[in-house]
Order: C-alpha cells, then sequence, then structure tokens
C-alpha cells in the first residue's frame, strides 16, 4: 500500500510529509545532489528525507519533461499530480493498485479543496495542521478510508475537533456514518424549503476531416446535482435512455414508445456515484440513490450516436505563392434558431514564419495573436441555422526551412443551452417516507448546457 | 517576519525558545508550540531534542492538540524508544475512552509508533478495539492487526489476532469487513504458504455482499482480494462474475480495473460457446473506453492495462479503435501509449484510417512521438500484409519531408519492411540513398549499410556508398561498424571483381585496428571463410534469411498471463512481474490464470516439464546396459567401471554417481510411497516448460522419470516423462519435446513442436531410421495447420511395430527424421522398453513353471535392489500396470518370492524372480533372476539383459 505522502511547492520544498511505512526511503534511495539542508538531520529523519530528495531531484528538478506520471526510482515507485503549482507524490515499494493510489490523491485534492479552497502553496502552508489531521484519517497506513467530504466536515473541522464535547448520541451518529452504509449522508438534516437543482453538463468533442466527413465525434456528459433535502430522501432518476424506453415500449402501448422512441438515445457507458445502487442499475437499469448532501456529480456518460453537432466549421486554406497565404473560415449554426449559443471562439492556426495579417469578418471580432500563432475570432452570441464567415491574408516571411508547416486544425469554443447528446431528464422523484412532504413539494430546477469540448477541424 | 508563521522557524536559538513555550501554562500557546514543532519537522529539521516537552503536552482533553502531539510521536518515537514509553500510560487510557473517536485514534497511533517495546503494550488494548462495540473503532483496529504484523509478526500470530481479524470478515459493518479483508491480504503476501485468507464459496459469498455497501476503497479491497480466489467450476465463475459487473459502471476507475480484472481472470473459465461468455466480452469493452476520459494520470495507468487486455483477448476492444487516436493536447505519455494500442488494433479493416492518423502524428513536434509514429507506420505494413505498399508510399512521403529524424526512423523501418517482403519494395533504395549524409544515428547508418550489403547487386555505386562509410569507421558506434564489416564482405562476394581492396581494407580494420572482441572475431571469420572456402562463404554469408515476425513486441505469453492477474496494480503499469520490482518476500508468488482448455499450461505438461531432465542420448558404457534399458544411467552397484560418458554434452557425470545406488524399481517404489516430496516434483509444478535448467536434475529424478514412464502407460498417473529431443537452436527455430507411452495398447510417441523462430512453420513430415523393435509411423504427422512464431502444437504419433529391424545401439535407440518447410532435421531418443511390454503377457502358470526350468542357465541374470520401501503386493499391483504380470507368489523365510512374466511386442517371452524381504522397510534386499525363451535370430543376446532388467523393474 501507500508507504507515504509528501506535498511540494514548484521549487522542491516539501510542504507535507507524511510516512506511513518504513520500507520507503530505506534501501538504495540516494539523492545525486546533497540535501540542502541548513541544519543536518539526524539518521532517522534522514532515511526519510531520501525518498523525499530522491522525487524531487529527479522528477521536479528533472531536465527534460515527464514522461510518465508514474516513476520509479531505485525501487520506490513515485506517483505524482500537479495541482497549479503544487505536486502531491504517493510513495510505495510494493506492488500496489496503481490507479487507486490515482484515484486516492485526485481525492484528496477534492478533500483539500472543499476544507480550504483552491491547492496553492499558501493555503497549503496555512493549512498544514488541517491536512495532516486529514491524512491521520482518510489514510491510515497506507489504505484509503472514507474520504467523503461531508462525512469529514462532522468531525475534522477547521479548528480541529468541535471544541464542546459532542454527546454520545453524536459521537455514534459519526462514527457509524463515517463506517456505515450511507458515509456520503448524515441523518437529521433539514431544510425548510426542499429544492434540488439538476444540471446537464457535456462536452461535445469532434475531429473532422477538410472534407466534412467527421472522423470522430462523442459527447461527454455529467449530471450533477445540488440537493436540499431534509431527511434521507429515497430518489429515482430517470432519464430518456434507450434501453429503458425500448423496455417500456414493449411492455405499455406501442404509441407512447413510436412517440420517446424518437428522442431517446442510446448511451455507451456511464459511471455513477457511489451513492448509487449500482446491481439496481444492472438489472433494472434504473437509477436510484439517497443523494449526499449540496454539490455532488451524480453520473458521468458518453455518447457516440446521433450527436448534434452545434456547429460546423469549413475552412478554405490556399497557398498563394510562397509568402502569402489565403484562409476562410465559415462557421453555420446548426441548431433550432430560437436558441442562442455564447462565448463563441473559432482559433485560426497561423505558420509561425507569419508576418502580417489582413482580417475581414461579418460578425464579432478578430484579432491574430503573434503570441500564439494564431487567429482567435470571437463572437458573444449566435442564433441557430445562421452562418458567419472570416476571411483572411496572412503574409508570410520567405524562410528556408523545408518542413512544411503542418497546418494544425483549427479549434473552436462555444456554449450551447441544450444537450448535444440529446438527453433529456425524464424525471427525478422524491420520496422520504418518514417526514411528511411529496414528491410534489420539492421545487426542481433542471438546466442543460452544452460546451465545446476538443471541437476541431483539420484544414 | 515572513507570510507563514510556522515555515518561517530556523534553528537552534530557536528550539529553547520552543522549549519554553511548551512548557507554557496557556493551552493556546502550547498549541501554537507543537504546530510550530510540526512544521519544522515537516521541513526536515530536527526537533527530536524536544521529546520531553512534547510529550508532556499529551495528557490534554483538547483533542487537536493531543493529535498534533500523536503526530510528533509516531515521526520521533523510534529514535527515542525509551522516551516513548511515557507515552504508553496515556494511550492505553485513551483506548478506554467513551469518544469511539479517541479510542480509534489511541490504537490507530500506537500502530504507528514502530518501537518493540511499545507493542507489547498494544496487544491488550488492540483486543478490546478488535471487539469494540463502535464500527469506527473495529475498522481501525483491523488495520491495526496488518501494522503490527508489520513491526512484529510472532507477536500477532501468539496472540491469536489473526484469527479475529479471519471474523471480522463477518462483520455487519461494511468497512470494518473491506478493513480487514485488507490486512489479511496484505498479511497472507508475506506468508506465501499459509491458508490464511481461506477463500471458500462461504467468505466469497460475504465479501460479494459487502460490495454492494462499503465505500469506494473497500470495494477495491474486496475486489482485488477476490481476484485470487479459484473458482470450483465455471457455475461458481459465472455466478460471481454476474455479482461483480455492476462494479463496471463505479466513477471510481480502480473499481473499474479491478472489477475488470477479476472479470479477465474468472472469465478463463467459462466455456467459450456460453452465452453468457460474449455478453461478458461486450461488457468490458464500454467501461475500459470510459476510462478513457478520466484524468491524465488515470489514462496513463488504464492505457498501459488496456494494451495487456488487447493481447490477450483482442476481440474486446477490436472496434473501438477510434477512441485510441492521440488529441493534440494529450500528455505525451498519453500520446505513446495510444500508439502501441493502435498497432495492436489494427488490422485490414481499419488500415487505411490508422494510417491517415500515423500520417498526421509524423508532422507533430515532439520527437520522441513522431519517431514512435514513424516506426508504427512501419509497423502497421509488417502486421497487416494488404497495407504495406500504401505504408511504404507514405514513409516515401515523410522522407520526402527531410526532417532529419523523420527520415532516419523511416529507414530504419523500411529495412524492416525489406525483411519482411523481400523482392518487392526494393525499386525506393534510390529515393533512400539519396538521403546518405543525413544520417547521423548510429541505428539509422546500420539500417542503410545493411540495405547497401543487401541489395548490392542492384545498387550500380554501392561500393563508393560503403566506401565513404569506411572513411570514418573508428568513429562509428559498434553497431554500424558490424554492419559495415558485413556489408562490405555480401558486396565482395556479390562482386568479387571490382572489391577486393574495400573487402581486405575493412578485414584488417576490423581484425588489427579495433579492441572490440567482437567486431575482431567476426572479421577473423569472414577472413578465414574467404580465404579457405569462398563457396562456403557464399552460402553462409548470402544464405537466405528468415523473414521476421509481425508481433515482435509482443509480452511472452507466461508473463502476460502473470500480469492480467495483477491489472491495475504497478505490476501492469510496468508490464513487469512484482518480484522485479518489490523487494523482500512480497510478491514473489506468481499467480496464475486459472486453467482452461486454451491455456498453453495445462497442469498436465507443466508438470511434466519439471521432470523433463533426463538425458536425451546416452550411450551406455559396457556394464551399464541395464540402466541403459530403463533409460536410466544409472550405474548397478555391482559395477566397478566409470560411470557413463553422456554423448549429449551434458553434465551427467554427477547424476550418474549419485544416482548409482538407485534402481528403477527403488526409484518406482519408494516415490510411489511419498510422491510429490521430492524437490523436483515440486519444482516441476510452477515453472514453465520451457525454463528448466539443462543440468537440473537431483539423484531421485531417474527414479521419478521411470515411475512416470511406468505410471503413464496405465494412467496411475497423469505424469509423463518428457525430453528436448530436438533443441531449437540445432533446429533453426523448431525445438521437438516428447515422450513415449503406451496407451490402451498402442504405442505413442507424444511430441510437442514448438516454433520458435520468427517465421511460420509448415508441411511438417517425419520418418524413422530402423530400429531393433521395428517401430515406425503408423500414419504420417496429424499437423494440419501452420505453426506461428513462439506457437506450439501437440502430435501425438501412433507407432507400429512391423517396420524394418535393425539392431541398435544402444538397443532402445530410435533415430527420427522431421522435415518442414524450412530443412530436415534429425535427432535420436530412447525409448522405454516398458512399452513394447503387450497386455497379453500373462503365461499360465503351468507353462511357466514348465518354461522357466527350459530356460538354459546362460540365459539368466540376476541383480540387487536397494532402498525399496514398498512391500510385495505393492510391488506387484504397481509392476502390473507396466505389463508386467505377476503369476506366483510364496513366502519362504520371511522373504516373498515373486515369480513374474511379460511379453514383448515381437513375440519375446521375459520371465522374473523377484524376492523381497519382509520387515525391513528402509533397506529391503531383492534379488531377481530373469529367464528368457523364445529368441529369433533378430534379436541379438544383446537384448537378454536389457529385458531382465526391465523385468526387476
Amino acid at each position: 500500500m501507500i508507504g507515504g505522502l509528501f506535498i511540494y511547492n514548484h521549487k522542491g520544498e516539501v510542504l507535507i510529509s507524511r510516512v506511513y511505512r518504513d520500507d520507503i526511503g530505506e534501501a538504495g534511495l540516494k539523492a545525486e545532489q546533497p540535501i540542502i539542508s541548513r541544519s543536518v538531520p539526524k539518521p532517522v529523519s534522514c532515511l526519510k528525507r531520501n525518498a523525499v530528495d530522491a522525487f524531487r531531484v529527479n522528477v521536479i528538478h528533472a531536465r527534460q519533461q515527464v514522461r510518465s506520471p508514474v516513476t520509479n526510482i531505485a525501487r520506490t515507485s513515485f506517483f505524482h499530480v500537479k495541482r497549479s503549482n503544487i505536486w502531491l507524490a504517493a510513495v510505495t515499494k510494493q506492488n500496489v493498485n496503481a490507479t487507486m493510489v490515482f484515484e486516492f490523491l485526485y481525492k484528496m485534492c477534492d478533500v483539500m479543496s472543499a476544507y480550504f479552497g483552491k491547492i496553492s502553496e499558501e493555503n497549503v502552508k496555512n493549512n498544514f495542521v488541517l491536512i495532516y489531521e486529514l491524512l491521520d484519517e482518510i489514510l491510515d497506513f497506507g489504505y484509503p478510508q472514507n474520504s467523503e467530504t461531508g462525512a469529514l466536515k462532522t468531525f475534522i473541522t477547521q479548528q480541529g475537533i468541535k471544541s464542546q464535547v459532542p454527546t454520545k448520541e453524536e459521537q455514534s451518529q459519526i462514527t457509524s456514518q463515517v463506517t456505515g452504509q450511507i458515509g456520503w449522508r448524515r441523518e437529521g438534516i433539514k431544510y425548510r424549503r426542499n429544492e434540488l437543482f439538476l444540471d446537464v453538463l457535456e462536452s461535445v468533442n469532434l475531429l473532422m476531416s477538410p472534407q466534412g466527413q467527421v472522423l470522430s465525434a462523442h459527447v461527454s456528459g455529467r449530471v450533477v446535482m445540488k440537493s436540499y433535502l431534509s431527511g434521507m430522501p429515497e430518489c429515482k432518476f430517470g432519464m430518456n435512455d434507450k434501453i429503458v424506453i425500448d423496455k417500456q415500449g414493449k411492455g405499455g402501448g406501442s404509441e407512447e414508445a413510436a412517440k420517446s422512441g424518437k428522442q431517446s438515445i442510446a448511451i455507451d457507458d456511464c459511471t455513477f456515484h457511489q451513492c448509487v445502487r449500482l446491481s439496481k442499475f444492472d438489472s433494472e437499469r434504473s437509477i436510484s440513490f439517497i443523494p449526499p448532501d449540496g454539490d455532488y456529480e451524480l453520473m458521468r456518460y458518453r455518447t457516440t450516436k446521433d450527436i448534434i453537432l452545434p456547429f460546423r466549421v469549413i475552412p478554405l486554406v490556399r497557398e498563394v505563392g510562397r509568402t502569402k497565404l489565403e484562409v476562410k473560415v465559415v462557421i453555420k449554426s446548426n441548431f433550432k434558431s430560437s436558441l442562442l449559443a455564447q462565448k463563441i471562439e473559432v482559433r485560426i492556426p497561423t505558420p509561425l514564419n507569419t508576418s502580417g495579417v489582413q482580417l475581414i469578418c461579418m460578425k464579432g471580432k478578430a484579432k491574430y495573436k503573434a503570441s500564439e500563432n494564431a487567429i482567435v475570432w470571437k463572437i458573444k452570441r449566435m442564433a441557430g441555422m445562421k452562418e458567419s464567415q472570416i476571411s483572411a491574408e496572412i503574409e508570410l516571411l520567405p524562410t528556408n526551412d523545408k518542413k512544411k508547416w503542418a497546418r494544425p486544425p483549427i479549434s473552436m469554443n462555444f456554449e450551447v443551452p441544450f444537450a448535444p447528446s440529446g438527453l433529456k431528464v425524464r424525471y427525478l422523484k422524491v420520496f422520504e417516507p418518514k417526514l411528511n412532504y411529496s414528491d410534489h413539494d420539492v421545487i426542481k430546477w433542471v438546466r442543460y448546457i452544452g460546451r465545446s469540448g476538443i471541437y476541431e477541424t483539420r484544414c | 517576519m515572513c507570510d507563514f508563521p510556522f515555515f518561517s522557524l530556523v534553528c537552534t536559538g530557536e528550539i529553547f525558545e520552543l522549549k519554553a513555550e511548551l512548557n507554557s501554562d496557556k493551552k493556546e500557546k502550547k498549541k501554537e508550540a507543537v504546530k510550530k514543532v510540526i512544521a519544522s519537522m515537516t521541513v526536515g529539521k530536527d526537533v527530536s531534542a524536544l521529546f520531553p516537552d512534547v510529550v508532556n503536552c499529551m495528557q490534554t482533553d483538547n483533542l487537536e492538540l493531543k493529535k498534533l502531539v500523536y503526530l510528533y510521536l509516531m515521526n520521533y518515537a523510534k529514535s527515542q524508544p525509551d522516551m516513548a514509553i511515557m507515552a504508553v500510560n496515556t494511550f492505553v487510557k485513551d483506548c478506554e475512552d467513551p469518544n469511539p473517536l479517541i479510542r480509534a485514534l489511541a490504537v490507530r497511533t500506537m500502530g504507528c509508533i514502530r518501537v518493540d517495546k511499545i507493542t507489547e503494550y498494544l496487544c491488550e488494548p488492540l483486543r478490546k478495539c478488535l471487539k469494540d462495540e463502535d464500527p469506527y473503532v473495529r475498522k481501525t483496529a483491523a488495520v491495526c492487526v496488518a501494522k503490527l504484523h508489520d513491526i512484529n509478526a510472532q507477536l500477532v500470530e501468539d496472540q491469536g489476532f489473526l484469527d479475529t481479524l479471519k471474523d471480522l470478515i463477518s462483520d455487519s459493518n461494511p468497512m470494518v469487513v473491506a478493513n480487514a479483508v485488507a490486512a489479511l491480504s496484505e498479511i497472507a503476501e508475506s506468508h506465501p504458504n499459509s491458508n490464511l485468507l481461506d477463500l471458500n464459496p462461504q467468505t466469497i459469498n460475504k465479501l460479494l455482499t459487502a460490495l454492494n455497501e462499503c465505500t469506494e476503497w473497500g470495494q477495491i479491497f474486496i475486489l482485488d482480494c477476490l481476484a485470487n480466489y479459484t473458482p470450483r467450476d465455471d457455475r461458481e465463475s459465472q455466478s460471481i462474475c454476474e455479482r461483480v459487473t455492476p462494479r463496471l459502471s463505479h466513477a471510481n476507475s480502480a473499481v473499474v480495473l479491478s472489477a475488470v480484472k477479476v472479470l479477465m481472470k474468472f472469465m478463463e473459465m467459462l466455456p467459450k460457446d456460453l452465452d453468457y461468455y460474449g455478453t461478458l466480452l461486450k461488457k468490458l469493452a464500454p467501461p475500459l473506453v470510459t476510462l478513457l476520459s478520466a484524468e491524465p494520470e488515470l489514462q496513463y495507468v488504464a492505457l498501459r492495462n488496456i494494451n495487456l487486455i488487447v493481447q490477450r483477448r483482442p476481440e474486446i476492444l477490436k472496434h473501438e479503435m477510434k477512441v485510441f487516436f492521440v488529441k493534440y493536447n494529450d500528455p505525451i505519455y498519453v500520446k505513446l501509449e495510444k500508439l502501441d494500442i493502435m498497432i495492436r488494433l489494427a488490422s485490414q479493416a481499419n488500415i487505411a484510417q490508422v494510417l491517415a492518423e500515423l500520417k498526421e502524428y509524423a508532422t507533430e513536434v515532439d520527437v520522441d512521438f513522431v519517431r514512435k509514429a514513424v516506426r508504427a507506420i512501419g509497423r502497421c505494413a509488417i502486421k497487416v500484409e494488404q497495407s504495406a505498399e500504401r505504408c511504404v508510399s507514405t514513409l516515401l512521403d515523410l522522407i520526402q519531408t527531410k526532417v532529419n529524424y523523420v527520415v532516419q526512423e523511416a529507414i530504419v523501418v523500411i529495412k524492416d519492411i525489406f525483411r519482411k517482403y523481400p523482392n518487392k519494395y526494393e525499386s525506393v533504395i534510390a529515393t533512400l540513398c539519396e538521403n546518405l549524409d543525413s544520417l547521423d544515428e548510429p541505428e539509422a547508418r546500420a539500417a542503410m549499410i545493411w540495405i547497401v550489403g543487401e541489395y548490392a547487386e542492384r545498387i550500380d555505386n554501392a561500393d563508393e556508398l560503403l566506401e565513404s562509410f569506411l572513411e570514418g569507421f573508428h568513429d562509428e558506434s559498434t553497431q554500424v561498424q558490424l554492419q559495415l564489416l558485413t556489408a562490405i564482405v555480401k558486396l565482395f562476394l556479390k562482386k568479387p571483381t571490382e572489391t577486393q581492396e574495400l573487402v581486405q581494407q575493412v578485414l584488417s580494420l576490423a581484425t588489427q585496428d579495433s579492441d572490440n572482441p567482437d567486431l575482431r572475431d567476426r572479421g577473423y571469420i569472414y577472413w578465414r571463410l574467404l580465404s579457405t572456402d569462398p563457396v562456403a562463404a557464399k552460402e553462409v554469408v548470402l544464405a537466405e534469411k528468415p523473414l521476421i515476425s509481425e508481433e515482435t513486441d509482443l509480452i511472452e505469453p507466461t508473463l502476460l498471463e502473470e500480469l492480467i492477474c495483477h491489472i491495475g496494480t504497478l505490476a501492469s503499469v510496468y508490464h513487469k512481474p512484482p518480484s522485479a520490482f518489490v523487494e523482500g518476500s512480497r510478491g514473489v508468488q506468481h499467480k496464475r490464470l486459472p486453467g482452461s482448455a486454451g491455456s498453453a499450461d495445462s497442469p498436465d505438461t507443466g508438470s511434466a516439464a519439471g521432470v523433463s531432465e533426463a538425458p536425451p542420448a546416452v550411450i551406455p558404457s559396457q556394464g551399464d546396459l541395464l540402466g541403459d534399458l530403463l533409460n536410466l544411467d544409472l550405474t548397478p552397484p555391482t559395477t566397478s567401471g566409470p560411470p557413463p560418458a553422456p554423448s549429449s554434452g551434458m553434465q551427467m557425470g554427477a547424476m550418474d554417481l549419485l544416482g548409482g545406488g538407485l534402481d528403477s524399481l527403488v526409484g518406482l517404489l519408494h516415490l510411489g510411497g511419498d510422491l510429490g516430496g521430492s524437490p523436483a516434483m515440486g519444482a516441476g509444478f510452477g515453472a514453465p516448460p520451457t525454463a528448466m535448467p539443462a543440468s537440473f536434475p537431483p539423484p531421485v529424478s531417474g527414479g521419478l522419470d521411470d515411475l512416470f514412464d511406468l505410471g503413464g502407460s496405465v494412467g496411475i498417473t497423469d505424469l509423463v516423462y518428457v525430453q528436448i529431443w530436438l533443441p531449437a537452436m540445432k533446429a533453426k527455430g523448431l525445438e521437438i519435446s516428447g515422450t513415449f507411452a503406451r496407451r490402451a495398447g498402442v504405442i505413442q510417441m507424444e511430441m510437442t513442436l514448438t516454433n520458435k523462430a520468427m517465421s511460420i512453420m509448415t508441411d511438417f513430415a517425419i520418418q524413422f531410421n530402423r530400429n531393433s523393435f521395428g517401430l515406425a509411423p503408423a500414419g504420417p504427422l496429424q499437423v494440419l495447420t501452420p505453426v506461428g512464431p513462439n506457437q506450439s502444437i501437440e502430435v501425438a504419433l501412433p507407432l507400429s511395430t512391423v517396420g524394418p529391424v535393425m539392431k541398435m545401439e544402444p538397443l532402445t535407440n530410435l533415430q527420427v527424421a522431421v522435415k518442414n518447410n524450412i530443412d530436415v532435421f534429425y535427432f535420436s531418443s530412447q525409448y522405454p522398453i516398458s512399452m513394447l511390454f503387450v497386455e497379453d503377457g500373462k503365461m499360465e502358470r503351468q507353462v511357466f513353471l514348465a518354461t522357466w526350468k527350459d530356460i538354459p542357465n546362460d540365459n539368466e541374470a540376476q541383480f540387487q535392489i536397494k532402498d525399496c520401501h514398498l512391500n510385495s503386493d505393492a510391488a506387484s499391483s504397481k509392476l502390473q500396470g507396466s505389463n508386467v504380470f505377476t503369476i506366483a507368489k510364496r513366502t519362504v523365510e520371511g522373504q516373498d518370492m515373486l515369480y513374474q512374466s511379460m511379453k514383448l511386442t515381437n513375440g519375446i517371452w521375459v520371465l522374473a524372480e523377484l524376492r523381497v524381504q519382509a520387515g525391513n522397510p528402509n533397506y529391503t534386499v531383492s534379488t531377481v533372476h530373469v529367464r528368457y525363451i523364445g529368441l529369433t535370430g533378430l534379436v541379438s543376446s544383446d537384448l537378454l539383459p536389457h529385458a531382465d532388467r526391465r523385468a526387476a523393474a
């Protein structure tokens, strides 16, 4: 299992070091550089320092770009992730579950941000006691324990454990929650108004050939929920999943099947928050759960069939002699004309030897950004079923570089108020048998946002 | 003052300041002081001097302060063990605290203080905590057992914690179960042979129930543990799979991959025609694809694992090529891994798309990535024959870009394409030659030189080109020098007239001016070849080369199987077995997939391999013919002559001496007594067939062999005695190993043909030389499908005994010729004479008596067998298994006398008397009288002692 966990700043200074097992750092780990430390450490701490230093010297200060997130130095394995300027490294000498270690590191980041916001050197330094406390709780002898912030916050607070001694009931409630089946929600939550917000967030990815042929397209979506519900509500979530609709169609009237069949979507794969009963999904394909309180991600899914591509990019690049390039790009919006797309940005790469660019565009603003080697064309809003165009004349400096310009793809960013996969939320039912509020009393909000993921057209 | 008060601490002067603060009366000040101490500890400063002061702060009811002190203790207790004892009382007290959080904290921390003296005090509190009413305390205590085991394993066993831990598997709380499983798995790893994690259907059922309820981490522990279980049958394996598949939809990738591991492993046991098998295959693909939308680090781990999965089961992802296309902003490590998988999945159906992508990649910026992309194009050409032409033209396009490293990489792969498809694409050589000057990397230069040498007859100025390389011969790397030497020799053999000077120059450079032994040796070999026999030189140097195979980078099957059992772990990331990077006892156990029909090493061959080390052809010296007949190189105790010299060149002498006192019967009976206890057996079960060392045999193996060849014919045991008859080195990559056996009255030669060459082998045929008993193939060799590289095929060849007869020396020698599309190979082997004993060798009692008397004394031989541990009845029944029949038995003066008969295929009868002295199990002397009758002219008297000896066995 995980032998130790270190947090470094970008200079390679250790901010947090927690060693769970003695084996790390004992054998063979010698930093190539002398340990830079003003006081001379004693042998014991020196052993632990070896692992710390080995990682700094070989990874953080390495001359070349990091070639792998897993590094083996003298039979010791280092897993690292980076958050802005902060490096988190887990160390082990055993054959650990590598996926678990990375999942844990991400989780660790989530937990830390939930406690003190952005993970920065300053925040880590100011909260180091808290971090040690968290590490003690969520990683025991290198084995991850309950790491749901909801549960953790009941007994690890910024100031340490609540100063007033909790009552016996409270204590056992905390422990049963931390270890229990529903580790993500505490009992006795009360809201005056029961409310929930559902966001369907999709990012649509596309790679298109210059001729307009779709090389690959997929949507990766997330259903994010904010729940403010009292008690221990039992929820059931339904969407226009093809498998469910088809099944119902068989059982119910064929009319309904025909009606909804058109709108149903084929989901390639989905994954769920741990609150969802997976065995039930596997057998009945129904999504039922007791939600955590507040913000969380209910599910992720992926679709590849019948995707609505909100925009089509039509590029035209013509090389005029050795020193001039003519580029024309047309974008067409391909959705209901009543809807509005926002934050549209088209990025047209230019050769490295560009000396000047003249731009004409019908809509929005376009600018040549020499530092990014690209023309950036921004449009604030655009309705559906419209098209717009930009033309550019690019002047090139003559070079004797034999290598041809690689023509990177034209990429696009946008936001649309619908789900490009076609996913629709059919219902979200809430049952709370113990408290007297019914499904009708819950105020529900649903919102769809489609964003561009990697949306590229080759030219 | 700095922004971060805790991190601004400097050195010695402050220690005193801290000391004062620690001893302050004010709680807040104390707490701040401890925080400062911890902060300096973190950055590596030594604050161990403050130990007593910090420990003094421990007795507090402020939890935050308590936690900080505990943290300090964990760090420094080891360097100050005596001081650490001071803290024990508080720990013990805290373990009794009414607050479960404090109880758990105390037991957790105590486990982290790795001081022997403390562990003694830990036992009682730990025992209480393991039975605590609060699940939070129990789950913490479960992990604590693993901690304690790490410090003092014996203590954990003596205190009976392991049993308590096992009980926790049935706990009502899922998290307790998960932690108990994790702790037990870890402890079990350091006791490979203990039955600690006693996985049986009941416990498995409990685990599967807990799986639905525990945290994501707990699910991982349980799934990883499940993967170590081997279901009893396919039904059980299917039911487990059904209960594990829902985990594939979990948001945590580690849960998903661990579930994949369980499924991949248990799938091996499912019959392939089962509907469920197909369903399961289909279910595996989407979650694997979804892993690719995770964070890049997880993608990397997932891709390394997918690489293994597609090698084991290519059908799972064969339609998912597109998701492995590289994205512009993938991190480089993800890009490189994706490329690997693209090549693995490339097939005729998708090759056009793949090539288009690869061409895109070849224009990117990252040099390593571009190189790999170019190399990938070459590998596509070699893998998918239909695409070769397209690949070559793509590569030519890339060469036109004149980007230095692209050109070099392209030339290296074109060389490989030439080796796969000779005489097809040589038209491109001209283009390649244009780029000669830009090559500065050894590999590319070597490749180009190889091309020039290989096609010297088609390149007009080949001599000039090679000469230009020769100018800087000394500065080249060894790789290039060797290649240049060979290429010039090739050139000389092809165009001897113009290039004499050149070849002399290179030979003298290689032999006289170089201090590289490889180069010098190669130089001398060529020199001598050329000067003594140019025709032979031509045959050697210009010999037809084997084609290279498509998948040279596949992971070796046994390693792959092991890695599949480690999906999700570091081993799967490194593509190395855990023993390669884990120290100590952990991880040295080799995991294997459960056996199935398709598995390469069924228990049969696996075990047979272990005992395969008998000499393939030992020519016995005079007086040792007895041993020879038994296929044993054992010298009878009466012989005073030197041990036989092995003809195979293997070092068998030692074995002969050691085994000298043994006898087949001894071996047979002795091992019949305690089968499985011998080192040979033990080693045999785990080792892969090819990995057996050549000088393996311990003294007992002779006996073992014999037991197995006797046993093999009657099915007492399935173990057979396999020899390598034809090593791959001697037969251009073809390896033949096998055994002789008599099954249901038919003599069979059971062979395993293994192709260790790079190219496919077909058209197998077999023939025997004339031999003593007229053995001949009863039918053609049934190898219907071509044998691909690294494939092996098993054939059973039925033998008849009606072939031409010639007396062989030794008698049971058999000379065999095997032909395939590459060449004809010869080998000789010896068969156990017992396979010639026919089933109807039981003589009538009366006839036996009459015949026994009629046989002249000249036809009698006697031997002694020592160290036999079986009584006469057991011996008799064992021998009957080999068609040695007991006709009568009598007891004279405490000695059992057995009278036995056997008949050979050519009608010779052999009669034997076996005298067993009962009552002395450890040292029984048996005297055997053997008489024979019915000799026909074709078998000389040489046979007799042989037959007799066999009779003794």
